[in-house]
């Protein structure tokens, strides 16, 4: 080959016009496919709410089968189902409550609000005023209700559902939908052996206190409140651990929690 | 024709990118807990490795001696992040449990190394065989390994059942070694043993003799 592919005018043109081609051919994939991709997140959330629920069935179409979910907004701080000034105050800042985005409202300024550390024990730094949870209603009395929960593990933040039967303490249903902790050590929640444990577990114990945790180790057979560890993902289970305890206490769902459970909403 | 022929067949046995030159094992371990995943990762390796050689081999006069790495590199990372896009539109399921080992393809030593061994010296149409050959080479030896694992480690194949299990009311119990990474290497490890007990050729020469312990010892 010729020696003036050295020089440097050469190598520098080379370099800038391949940059340029791979640039434009990955921004085309990535552009060009991105409706798909966000209909498959789309179709993967619902299908995890639905797997939270117990509702899913292999095979079956998601959309039919979400059709039994009702989804309605909550507002934390009051512990109530939001309003229509408050849908109008999501309308305001550019949102869609019908197809609500809770990873984006609590980037919102009007919409969320700045935890202090002593109380931000999921390390989410932000949480939003309004949250989406999805009821199950058989005979028009609540079987289960799925709630979104998220938190950082060791690498990532942690995107899941709990979903809690009708006495609103028993666990039925736990899964991550979007998390990247290592896949094998943390990535191991999503083992379904280990969310399996998850159900029937209660979140508070008789004299109404938080109880739920993740353990290190292994917890007793028959425990009532206490979950395993994950082995060789000590921080992500601590992470979940925090995340849980912190989504249904009474910084986030625990006021909506307690006013469902005393038929005050 | 015969050049593209060999540039096929070759690296499937005789030239095997894993079982002779052992590259790309880190990602073998890794993927083939079930048949499914691996037959993605193949795809996605066959069409890294091919379109790589080609594009490579299209500029290959005009890539400067010094940068040649890094324009090698660019090209693969650029291809890696199409196929991780097109698999997260079109096989959801599977990117997600393919998860990270998708973009290690980047890092995958067959996809360097054949840009770097043969689509620097040849032309855009054998570089472009040569790469669907190695793709093959190593999805064959990825094939064997992810149904031995699945097949002994959970009873399926692609997910349906071929050995009845026992805590279905079959009889077979899995041995759950198959589904952890070291059981990759036993059998990567034996499918090279059979492979150079076919073709003898492929046997390396000795490095060092061990020498026997010597008798005497008289050091005090």
């Amino acid at each position: 080959m010729s020696a003036n592919n050295d020089s440097i005018q050469k190598t520098l043109l080379v370099a800038v016009l391949l940059c340029l081609v791979c640039s434009i051919i990955v921004a085309g994939a990535a552009v060009s496919l991105k409706p798909l991709q966000i209909a498959n997140k789309e179709e993967d959330k619902r299908r995890n709410i639905l797997v939270a629920a117990g509702l899913w069935q292999p095979g079956a179409n998601t959309a039919e089968l979400f059709e039994q979910i009702s989804p309605r907004l909550v507002n934390l701080a009051e512990g109530r189902f939001a309003n229509d000034d408050e849908l109008a105050q999501i309308r305001a800042a550019g949102l869609n409550p019908e197809a609500y985005d809770q990873i984006k409202a609590a980037k919102l300024p009007a919409l969320s609000q700045r935890l202090d550390s002593s109380t931000d024990i999921a390390s989410i730094r932000r949480l939003e005023h309004f949250a989406e949870v999805f009821m199950v209603y058989e005979d028009d009395v609540l079987k289960t209700i799925v709630m979104p929960v998220h938190g950082y593990g060791l690498w990532s933040t942690l995107y899941g559902f709990i979903a809690l039967e009708n006495d609103l303490n028993t666990v039925a249903g736990f899964g991550f939908y979007a998390h990247a902790e290592t896949p094998g050590l943390g990535g191991e929640v999503d083992n379904p052996n280990w969310k399996e444990k998850w159900i029937g577990k209660r979140l508070n114990n008789d004299s109404g206190e938080l109880a739920i945790e993740v353990i290190k180790g292994e917890a007793p057979r028959d425990d009532a409140h206490r979950i395993d560890g994950l082995s060789g993902a000590t921080l992500t289970a601590r992470g979940v651990n925090n995340l849980v305890r912190f989504w249904v206490g009474d910084n986030a769902f625990g006021p909506f929690l307690a006013n469902l459970k005393h038929g005050e909403i | 024709m015969s050049a593209i022929k060999t540039a096929l067949t070759d690296p499937l046995f005789n030239k095997n990118p894993i079982a002779l030159q052992i590259l790309g094992i880190c990602s073998a371990l890794a993927v083939t807990t079930s048949l499914q995943v691996t037959l993605v990762m193949c795809i996605a390796v066959i069409a890294v490795v091919a379109f790589s050689n080609v594009g490579v081999s299209i500029i290959r006069n005009h890539i400067p001696n010094n940068i040649r790495i890094i324009v090698q590199m660019i090209i693969i990372a650029s291809l890696v992040i199409v196929v991780d896009q097109i698999l997260k539109a079109y096989a959801y399921e599977t990117s997600k449990q393919l998860s990270v080992f998708v973009g290690l393809i980047i890092t995958n030593c067959i996809v360097m190394g054949r840009a770097e061994a043969y689509a620097m010296k040849n032309g855009p149409v054998p570089s472009f065989f040569d790469g669907i050959g190695n793709g093959l080479g190593y999805s064959i030896v990825l094939i064997v390994v992810a149904s031995i694992r699945e097949l002994f480690g959970a009873g399926k194949l692609l997910g349906y059942e071929i050995l009845p299990l026992v805590q279905d009311g079959g009889w077979y119990q899995t041995n759950g070694m198959l589904l952890l990474p070291p059981s990759a290497f036993f059998i990567i490890g034996l499918f090279i043993w059979a492979l150079r007990s076919w073709k003898t050729d492929q046997v390396e020469a000795a490095d060092f003799k061990i020498q026997p312990n010597t008798v005497n010892s008289g050091g005090h």
